[in-house]
């Protein structure tokens, strides 16, 4: 059984350090595991993806159109750019915030009104978390990746619940894991 | 990048870094580019790899040829398209051989995610005669890195590693080893190798042609070639990220894995194909392995097929190939029905370079760009270029456009370049317009490092790769060395100042160079003042001029259509605030506390 986990947002959300932390604690949890993600130009506050597939074994880094068991978004008109990989019936998880690319901030396109409206219409499931409200109320909206993970880690049953604060602990610099296993737990228990 | 036990989740480029560490490397040199520029940046972490950021390709690859040359295995790395800069000496090195092991490392970008063309650069082992790895994956990235060591010491010969955005920037799972001592290689004299005098170099020719066909006969034995049997029917050759998705739309037929792939291990090919039923070729870009399998005669299926253009998917191969397939093509979910407005990458909130767009389209010049952060000003809202090629382009082919159309363009045309840019191969284009007589106006973008590939040092930033203190390159003085009489530095964020000396260095009949000087906002250690940014929605009259700034932080509101500012991604450069007609949007006088 392999488990595909599509992370999607807008450069500079911390989409990279979550992924990094899904894999990590994957392959704690003894699977095979692969994440793909394209670095460089995309950064610069375009829109982001990270494929992350663990499993018995794990051949191509890519998820496939309509195979991703969940997308978590961090965003929602990027959950919204990204609904076609998953599989019928498959689970958003969205953070309920929305940034204004640049054509809607200059007024030449419409951002999309309701979208948690819209993915609730979809042959999906859909969990949409205030994240950035809880992160900030955390005191740092930095850590809204790890609030995020913590909602996406309650639906991975695959992976032990112990060995996320783990994991957290052994990548994350002393200085931010208080600040970051609150995060978690605070992601664990929104949704 | 953890470490559990003796396995780590690497990347591709972390895994040629650590095999260049386990395999004894000493020394390694490149010039960032997207998708190579972390090897570098890993080697750089091993405390016993000397690893430097070179002037650009060409000058890493000489020197990495040189460290070679004298006793240590070294590494270079770059992006498909900066070994055509290295090319000279690549092509050369061919016949030298080496003393000590040397890799030299193309990543090339299938797919154009941070690059300007996608060719594939197999096609230049096989013109320079360079024996080639391709891994599939960064346990394949470690282990190949230590056998083109070894293969480069055994044949005297440079070795290539070839890889892909896919493999560079995936990660997954590496047994790690250690460090390989090795005794270190006395240099000797010996200029019938070293020295590619003519008479030399038909006699290292010959030795070429000699070692290619030997190589050949060890990749029909190397374990990176194999033959995985599986249902006869339907037999793949495939190499890279290839495999990988192969593998996942026919996980039943019998494979030739390529990973020593060039010279190709012809005898092995052979034995292959007699032995299935349909023989498939699966490979990104250009038909290299296909091509070489029909050149023996054998009847393939392969690009008529596939597509040449772009990166391979399991998707694409499952619909290019979907007779073959025992199972059907995913259902994917429906989109929604609406328009999902598109959101390309933009310069960031506080990006120096603003104002140079802002102004070069407020003075409607004709802009010859170039590689780096600032090629997003081709992007709307600035729409600020006519050209884009290649590294260091905007100064040349601004030269060019004048000779062509001579007064059309005097007084407009600006060619615009970072300093990573200039220093990389922008000062031999000023050169060539002071001394062949232009006029147009290069206006180098100073923002104290190499920011599109993540932050790198360069030789004017005061640092090494290691962080170590060096001398700084003073742009000011390598211009008026040039022979640029009028070199002018301006703070881009000072838009009226920025205008007049743009207004004036066009209109000179001279060459001039405006240097804009101010930190990427991004950078660590820059804290710059701030002073705070407010609006005024009751003044604002909708003019539109904030808008044509293209920042991120403004937005238009779709309730009153006025402005609004977006409080959690402003950093308060004021920027908007000194193009704001009715005064709406103001700056603080006094630094915030």
């Amino acid at each position: 059984m392999t488990t595909n986990i599509l992370l999607c947002g807008v450069g500079g959300q911390g989409t990279l350090l979550a992924s990094n932390l899904l894999a990590e604690c994957a392959m704690e949890a003894e699977f095979d595991v692969k994440k793909s993600e394209i670095h460089g130009m995309a950064q610069r506050g375009g829109s982001v993806v990270s494929h992350v597939r663990f499993g018995e074994r794990i051949c191509s880094p890519i998820i496939r159109k309509g195979e991703c068991d969940i997308l978590l978004a961090f965003e929602e008109l990027e959950a919204l750019r990204w609904t076609e990989f998953l599989k019928p019936g498959g689970l958003v998880i969205t953070n309920a915030q929305n940034i204004l690319p640049m054509s809607v901030s200059a007024g030449n396109a419409v951002y999309p009104k309701n979208i948690t409206q819209i993915l609730g219409q979809m042959s999906v499931q859909t969990i949409s978390v205030d994240a950035i409200g809880k992160a900030k109320e955390l005191g740092n909206q930095k850590c809204l990746n790890v609030v995020l993970l913590g909602v996406l880690a309650r639906q991975i049953s695959q992976i032990k619940p112990e060995i996320w604060p783990e994991m957290i602990k052994k990548m994350l610099p002393a200085k931010l894991q208080e600040l970051n296993l609150k995060a978690f737990n605070t992601g664990w228990n929104l949704a | 990048m953890t470490h559990t036990g003796n396995r780590a989740f690497l990347s591709g480029n972390a895994a040629i870094a650590r095999g260049a560490w386990e395999s004894g490397i000493r020394f390694a040199s490149a010039y960032p580019g997207t998708p190579s520029t972390e090897i570098l940046e890993y080697c750089g972490t091993y405390k016993e790899i000397d690893a430097q950021w070179a002037v650009n390709e060409k000058t890493a690859m000489e020197t990495v040829i040189g460290a070679s040359y004298g006793g240590a295995r070294s590494i270079c790395a770059q992006k498909h398209v900066g070994l055509n800069v290295a090319a000279d000496p690549f092509f050369t090195v061919a016949y030298t051989g080496v003393n000590a092991g040397l890799v030299i490392v193309s990543a090339d970008d299938p797919g154009m995610h941070s690059s300007q063309n996608e060719q594939d650069n197999r096609h230049y082992a096989m013109m320079a005669k360079i024996p080639m790895f391709e891994p599939s994956n960064s346990q394949e990235a470690k282990d190949m890195t230590i056998a083109a060591i070894k293969l480069s010491e055994e044949f005297d010969t440079t070795v290539m590693i070839r890889t892909t955005t896919r493999i560079s920037h995936s990660e997954s799972i590496v047994s790690l080893g250690e460090r390989e001592t090795t005794p270190e290689r006395e240099f000797v004299r010996d200029m019938a190798k070293y020295c590619v005098l003519p008479h030399n170099a038909r006699r290292l020719h010959t030795k070429v042609e000699e070692r290619q066909k030997k190589i050949a006969e060890l990749g029909c034995k190397s374990p990176f070639n194999r033959i995985e049997e599986g249902n006869r029917s339907i037999g793949i050759i495939t190499s890279g990220i290839s495999y990988c998705h192969a593998r996942e739309i026919f996980p039943d037929a019998s494979y030739l894995k390529l990973g020593l792939t060039y010279p190709f291990p012809t005898e092995l090919i052979k034995q292959f194909a007699a032995s299935v039923d349909k023989l498939i070729v699966i490979e990104e870009n250009d038909p290299f392995l296909e091509t070489a399998v029909r050149s023996m005669g054998i009847s393939c299926t392969g690009k008529d097929r596939l597509p040449i253009c772009g990166e391979l998917n399991p998707d694409i191969i499952h619909a290019s190939l979907a007779e073959l397939v025992s199972k059907p093509m995913p259902t994917i979910t429906p989109a929604a029905k609406v328009d999902i407005p598109v959101r390309p990458p933009v310069l960031c909130p506080g990006c120096p370079h603003r104002g140079v767009f802002y102004t070069l389209r407020k003075l409607n010049c004709t802009v010859t760009g170039d590689i780096g952060c600032y090629s997003l000003g081709a992007f709307a809202p600035h729409n600020a270029m006519h050209t884009i090629v290649c590294m260091g382009a905007s100064v040349t082919s601004a030269m060019g456009i004048e000779k062509a159309m001579k007064e059309k363009v005097h007084g407009k045309l600006v060619a615009v370049l970072g300093e990573s840019t200039f220093m990389h191969s922008g000062i031999t284009g000023l050169i060539d317009t002071v001394y062949n007589k232009g006029r147009h106006v290069t206006m180098i973008l100073d923002n104290s490092i190499t920011a599109m590939t993540g932050h790198q040092q360069n030789p004017s930033s005061g640092k090494t790769l290691k962080g170590e203190a060096t001398k700084s390159l003073n742009i000011e003085a390598m211009c008026r060395a040039c022979g640029v009489t009028n070199v002018h530095t301006v703070d881009p964020f000072d838009l009226k100042l920025l205008e007049d000396t743009l207004k004036e260095a066009l209109n000179d009949t001279e060459p001039a160079v405006i240097i804009t000087r101010r930190p990427c906002f991004l950078l660590k250690d820059y804290k710059p003042q701030v002073r705070l940014v407010s609006i005024n929605r009751d003044k604002c009259v909708k003019c539109g001029m904030c808008w044509k700034l293209g920042c991120p932080a403004i937005e238009v509101s779709p309730e009153d259509g006025k402005t609004v500012i977006n409080s959690a991604l402003c950093v308060h450069c004021g920027l908007c605030a000194s193009v704001c007609r009715p005064g709406a949007i103001t700056q603080a006088k006094e630094e915030a506390k």
